[in-house]
């Protein structure tokens, strides 16, 4: 895996360790029904850093990323965002307070422009209401053109400027994971999370989206938390990792010491008994 | 009999071309009318997925709502205002407690709550204004009455109702403003794109809630146009909710996604049904006017199942 660029060989613009806690979940459980997807887990995240979150299919990893942008309520514990606890948060406040996401399974609008479909990761930063929209020439357009600019500034630095007015649908899956980021960072958050941003990519495109993810952390000092299966991408890329099995975690720490990690070794390659 | 299906109503129209006007123009005076009602289906399902079986009764409702303000003494301008109020607030109710409770649930259990919400409504409606029908202020709205006769040919008449005029006028101008409106701005953008995906449309922190409010607000001025346009030229009754079945057939041609479609089917089923019942309905014994938007429908699904301008879904396996 050393195609990849590994993380200390960029100039280190940003400080990649900043001790504050961006966003620290404590003891959560979440079941549906009778089965449990996740028991007891605690861990943080940390301003500016990336934080993998790995594990075996089934180990829970998305249920995490989907109670902490709200699309889950856990039945028990708790999250603190940005120094305030929260209870039950939807989906559109955690979207509102700068927590982005892109999901397992491309969650685009399949029907819109790669344009329009970033455009609309800028709805919250949008504020002529629906009087000013429903004249839409005037102030409502100004804010528009405004808006546009930033969406072309993303679309210039993902290198999608050819496929702007193609309806997504029609585009290649790799492409659509890179315009499902672009929607996410039009949102301009402090957390971004990546759910499998390189699933059933090939080497090359695996690359691109590495240079993304790092750029994404460096240059905007976005706070960044994936899931992720391929190993070398992991840990080329994130400063720590919370390893999931069953719905608890198993392991956390810097890539190396999760990698030495008996619990790990096991819950990859089985045990026997 | 072939004489009479195939030449001769070929041969009515070429020797009587002021009558083929006239008849051309009824076609396309209740195509655009059945346009409209169309138009408030597909602006829901095209939202929420929902085939919203209270069109019809949102049509009565807000014609009902206007004649009443002004028969208790409230003056027309204001009725309007006062109507369109009365709209925003059943949108919002309906998205509090019928949609929002029912997120996530499979369409058809959000059919089944549109045809109680229809249920609902009739007897509400009938509650507050009484079941008999009642005439639409349409003079008081400033609406034009009256007709112009057109001379046509030698000694031809082709008469075109004003109010008919009016309708067309009013449902154009409603189609381009919807339309420049879904596609320019940023609520627009965010309703197709909850009509997309639910999932990534919160995760970018649309409110499911606020659009489908805003959906059912703007499905509610169209019914109130349909009401006051139907209405001025029956009455406004609790009749008239059958009309809105006639949307159907347009559904299926246009499609139940499309905005144009809704329009362009409108106009097909509306031209198709004056024409056919003119020249062919006779062979039949006449009034094949009611069924005949079915018919043209049916045989348009074995071809284009989707519509003419409907979403082709292509499912992998």
């Amino acid at each position: 895996m050393n195609a990849f660029v590994a993380k200390d060989e960029l100039p280190q613009s940003v400080p990649a360790t900043n001790s504050d806690v961006l966003l620290r979940v404590d003891n959560v459980s979440l079941a549906f029904g009778g089965v449990k997807a996740i028991t007891d887990i605690s861990f943080d995240i940390l301003k500016g850093e990336i934080r993998a979150i790995i594990g075996p299919n089934g180990a829970g990893k998305t249920s995490m990323l989907n109670v902490i942008n709200g699309f889950y309520h856990p039945q028990e514990g708790t999250i603190t965002w940005r120094g305030s606890v929260r209870s039950k948060m939807r989906p559109y406040e955690a979207a509102s307070q700068g927590i982005a996401r892109t999901f397992q399974n491309v969650a685009l609008f399949k029907g819109m422009t790669t344009l329009d479909n970033i455009m609309s990761g800028r709805s919250l930063k949008m504020h002529r209401n629906f009087f000013w929209q429903l004249l839409w020439r005037g102030p409502a357009e100004r804010e528009e053109i405004e808006h546009r600019r930033k969406v072309e500034d993303i679309i210039d630095f993902l290198e999608i400027q050819a496929i702007r007015k193609t309806p997504v649908g029609r585009l290649p899956y790799g492409l659509q994971k890179r315009v499902e980021l672009g929607r996410a960072l039009a949102m301009e958050p402090e957390l971004l999370l990546l759910d499998e941003p390189m699933a059933g990519m090939n080497l090359e495109e695996k690359e691109d989206m590495s240079r993304f993810i790092l750029d994404v952390n460096q240059e905007f000092g976005t706070t960044i938390a994936l899931i992720e299966h391929d190993m070398g991408v992991v840990m080329d890329l994130s400063d720590r990792v919370v390893v999931l099995d069953y719905g608890r975690k198993i392991a956390d720490g810097s890539p190396e010491d999760v990698q030495k990690s008996q619990a790990v070794i096991d819950a990859y390659l089985g045990v026997s008994h | 009999m072939l004489y009479d299906i195939f030449i001769d109503p070929f041969v009515q129209m070429y020797q009587m071309p002021d009558f083929f006007l006239q008849v051309l123009w009824e076609g396309f005076v209740a195509g655009i009318l059945y346009a409209l009602i169309a138009l408030g289906f597909v602006l829901i399902f095209k939202a929420s997925g929902v085939f919203n079986f209270a069109q019809g009764i949102m049509v009565v409702f807000a014609g009902l709502t206007l004649v009443g303000l002004h028969e208790n003494g409230v003056p027309a301008y204001l009725a309007l205002i006062l109507t369109i109020g009365v709209m925003g607030i059943l949108a919002y109710s309906i998205e509090r407690v019928v949609m929002r409770p029912l997120v996530n649930q499979p369409d058809i259990i959000l059919l089944m709550a549109t045809i109680g919400l229809t249920y609902f409504l009739i007897g509400f409606g009938e509650f507050i204004f009484g079941g008999e029908p009642k005439r639409m202020i349409a003079d008081e709205l400033g609406l034009p009455t009256g007709s112009t006769a057109f001379e046509f040919g030698e000694r031809g008449l082709v008469i075109l109702q004003h109010i008919d005029v009016a309708a067309a006028v009013i449902a154009i101008i409603m189609v381009a403003t919807l339309g420049v409106f879904f596609n320019k701005t940023r609520i627009g953008r965010a309703l197709r794109a909850v009509a997309d995906d639910h999932q990534a449309a919160l995760s970018v922190g649309i409110s499911l809630n606020q659009i489908w409010a805003i959906v059912w607000f703007a499905a509610g001025l169209v019914a109130l146009a349909t009401g006051i346009m139907w209405g001025a030229r029956s009455d406004v009754s609790f009749a008239l909710e059958i009309i809105a079945f006639k949307a159907l057939p347009v559904l299926i041609l246009g499609g139940f996604t499309s905005i144009p479609g809704a329009i362009i089917g409108g106009l097909i089923i509306g031209f198709g049904e004056k024409i056919g019942e003119l020249y062919w309905g006779g062979l039949v014994g006449g009034g094949i006017e009611s069924w005949l938007a079915y018919i043209i429908a049916l045989i348009f699904l074995l071809f284009r199942p989707q519509g003419l301008f409907g979403e082709k879904i292509i499912e992998r396996v």
